[in-house]
């Protein structure tokens, strides 16, 4: 559903991607895993739709589509969906307003009516209890004064709200306790489907030891120079990624 | 697109109202001098004493200088190039159906069609078109509960004894030119009292509007609530499109007496000029509400409109216990200038209040806060509450705050919380992830920050509010 071809992206002169591959079937989740600056989170945003990136060459096909031209919001109303690795805060927005405003203008997008207060209601509970979320969460301002692992649950909550049909996730797992892992961990297996795919993008192991992926990705200096299974994440648990820069060379 | 080119887009918009209603007018000739005033006076038919009370205020008028303070600039008012006395000619209104269909077809554009506003929730609407009331409603309900609510002219013709005992008290002739000049010259406006121990039972509602070219408008508002009393009062505004300057210079007194409760709220659009600063209404108001003991005024305003604002709807909290509040949402783009605030004065032992502050400013507008915390000395235990927000958006706009603080009373407290934000390119990516496009985006994060002001407003008024801070914003206009 997913197809990236030899993608090439920069910020100002400053080249990132340097040609990236990278194919997701519906129902698979993939890990892509990398050190500081390899160009992760220039990955995400890219395929997202983040202004200030320039595609300089390459494509990223959705259901062999070019979505390239598209804004940021008719990539969401695709179903894609961006786990943020630095959720930012809308004070005076409530989080049940942000995600039935969400919510609503991807179905308004799909030519699908406005849901119903009950029906918005029952689905915003199913998602908090998934994340074992208290119902009071929904009338905080979104994002503000929340911890780290409220920032990320939240994150999760509203992909549970959405049901994208590719979700990346950046670094959902960095600055969260083993407890919040676990539950985040929780909340998107319980939302894997033979329809769902994911793409998990991490520093570390541990997150996949909750979100078993399908492929491992390595990705380094812009170029995806290692694609395994799961072993390939103990691996560089273990021994780090000097050696996979050695194998490069 | 680049985030100057997004802040373009999205802050280059057209003003919705602007469009001019071809009504008969009844209008004097430019100029200012005794004689006009008496005629004015006399076209009115007012009483002697009223005829006086105006002369007296030109006279003190005469002497007073035009104030440079506020940090606006602006080209100067010529104030005898300004017809003082513009009246639709069909005066007598007994049913709706006698309203100009010109004035009607107006208000639909507005989206306050008459009919409509009728029939929605009970909303008496006192409805000023160029300084004349051309429709009151619902007057008989409120009669039953011996409100008063009507005209200024009216008022005078029809309660001299209030309208004497009353006007001016808030704010004296002497208060400052633009008050000077509008007890000169005005022409109409609002008055409402509410009788002792009385719940007004539903939200008063004033539509203002300027209508004919280089009429100045100089609305004189005047709300009494006797003890224990309670009244909501709604005032919004709008003015159609001018390329001249309009004046526009009102004043509102509130007195509430021991016990009672008044809340004033306003949402004001009128015409801000065009996207190079060309045209749009100066806005020079002096509003003011005194307390007695254990009363509360409460003033609410969302503030979208004119070329040049200089406004700040205060409290004189002179009885014990008196309680006074300000919520604000100004919004300025283009080349808008806002000087606002509010005056507290506590005056009495153990008075209260709240000031709450959210200017927004886009395209190359200057947004200022201005006010005035001052304890008395007698002002024992007295406690204040400020907090002015200001949001930018795009670098060619200013946002400016200027509190003054004066405690004379060791045991009264002040706090004051100031912020300044941007609205910025990854709250509107993160919005736009998730499905809204950029105009909702902006939208939900405006309406997020200025929610607690928002939320003071009555229902009706408060998604009218909703939209127009949106609209004031948006690159497309409904």
């Amino acid at each position: 559903m997913l197809e990236i071809r030899e993608l090439h992206a920069s910020i100002g002169d400053k080249e990132i991607l340097r040609g990236v591959n990278l194919t997701v079937k519906p129902g698979e989740v993939h890990a892509i895993m990398g050190p500081n600056g390899s160009g992760k989170s220039t990955l995400s945003s890219v395929i997202a739709g983040r202004e200030e990136y320039q595609v300089t060459s390459g494509d990223v096909l959705w259901d062999g589509k070019s979505i390239l031209e598209l804004a940021p919001e008719e990539r969401a109303h695709l179903g894609l969906f961006l786990g943020f690795q630095y959720p930012v805060e809308i004070p005076g927005v409530s989080v049940s307003n942000f995600v039935k405003t969400a919510l609503n203008a991807v179905r308004a997008a799909r030519g699908e009516e406005a849901l119903d207060a009950s029906s918005m209601l029952k689905k915003m509970r199913e998602a908090l209890q998934l994340l074992e979320m208290d119902k009071g969460f929904l009338s905080r301002s979104l994002n503000e004064g929340f911890s780290g692992g409220e920032k990320k649950r939240n994150e999760i909550f509203q992909m549970a709200m959405l049901e994208p049909r590719l979700a990346i996730l950046d670094e959902t797992d960095s600055g969260l306790d083993i407890d919040a892992l676990r539950i985040v961990a929780q909340g998107v297996n319980g939302l894997r489907s033979a329809k769902a795919s994911f793409v998990v993008i991490t520093h570390y192991q541990r997150l996949l030891d909750y979100i078993i992926p399908d492929v491992v990705h390595v990705l380094l200096n812009g170029r995806i120079v290692k694609v395994g299974d799961k072993s390939l994440a103990y691996a560089l648990e273990e021994r780090g990624y000097d050696w996979i820069k050695k194998e490069v060379e | 697109m680049s985030q100057d080119e997004l802040l373009q887009e999205v802050t280059a918009t057209d003003y919705k109202y602007g469009f001019y209603t071809d009504i008969e007018t009844d209008r004097m000739d430019a100029g200012l001098n005794e004689d006009v005033i008496r005629r004015i006076s006399a076209k009115k038919m007012e009483p002697q004493w009223m005829t006086e009370w105006r002369l007296e205020a030109y006279r003190i008028w005469l002497e007073m200088v035009e104030p440079e303070w506020a940090n606006v600039n602006y080209q100067k008012v010529n104030f005898q190039a300004i017809s003082y006395y513009a009246a639709p000619v069909k005066k007598q209104i007994n049913s709706l159906d006698e309203v100009d269909p010109e004035l009607l077809k107006t208000f639909e554009k507005l989206g306050i069609s008459l009919n409509e506003q009728k029939r929605l929730s009970g909303v008496a609407m006192d409805i000023i078109v160029d300084s004349v009331s051309v429709a009151t409603t619902f007057k008989k309900t409120l009669a039953e509960k011996g409100v008063i609510f009507c005209s200024m002219s009216e008022a005078i013709q029809e309660h001299p004894e209030l309208v004497k005992k009353y006007l001016g008290t808030v704010i004296p002739r002497t208060d400052n030119y633009y008050a000077a000049l509008n007890s000169a010259v005005f022409t109409d406006g609002s008055f409402c009292y509410i009788p002792k121990g009385v719940r007004c039972p539903m939200e008063l509602s004033t539509y203002f509007r300027i209508n004919e070219a280089n009429t100045g408008q100089f609305e004189r508002t005047l709300l009494v609530a006797d003890e224990g009393s309670f009244v909501s009062y709604l005032e919004g505004c709008t003015a159609p499109q001018r390329d001249e300057n309009q004046l526009h210079a009102a004043v509102v007194e509130l007195v509430a007496l021991d016990h009672a409760e008044i809340k004033y709220s306003t949402v004001q659009n009128w015409y801000p000029g065009d996207a190079e600063g060309k045209g749009g209404v100066y806005n020079f108001v002096t509003k003011r509400g005194i307390c007695e003991a254990y009363a509360k005024i409460s003033w609410t305003q969302v503030e979208t409109g004119s070329a040049v604002t200089w406004k700040y709807p205060s409290c004189i909290l002179k009885g014990d216990y008196s309680i006074g509040e300000f919520y604000s949402v100004a919004l300025t783009n283009h080349h808008q200038q806002a000087d606002t605030g509010t005056k507290m004065i506590h005056l009495g032992r153990n008075t209260k209040s709240t000031i709450i502050s959210k200017g927004i400013s886009a395209g190359q507008s200057h947004n200022s806060y201005r006010g005035l915390v001052r304890m008395g000395p007698r002002a024992e235990n007295s406690r204040n509450f400020s907090q002015c927000d200001s949001l930018l958006m795009g670098d060619r706009c200013g946002a400016h705050t200027f509190p003054y603080i004066e405690v004379k009373n060791s045991t009264a407290r002040t706090e004051h919380e100031a912020t300044t934000s941007k609205i910025g390119e990854d709250q509107i990516f993160y919005c736009q992830q998730r499905g809204l496009n950029m105009e909702a985006a902006i939208a939900l994060i405006i309406n997020g920050y200025a929610k607690d002001v928002l939320n003071q407003l009555p229902m009706e008024f408060a998604v009218e509010a909703q939209k127009l801070l949106a609209i004031s914003l948006e690159g497309s206009v409904g």
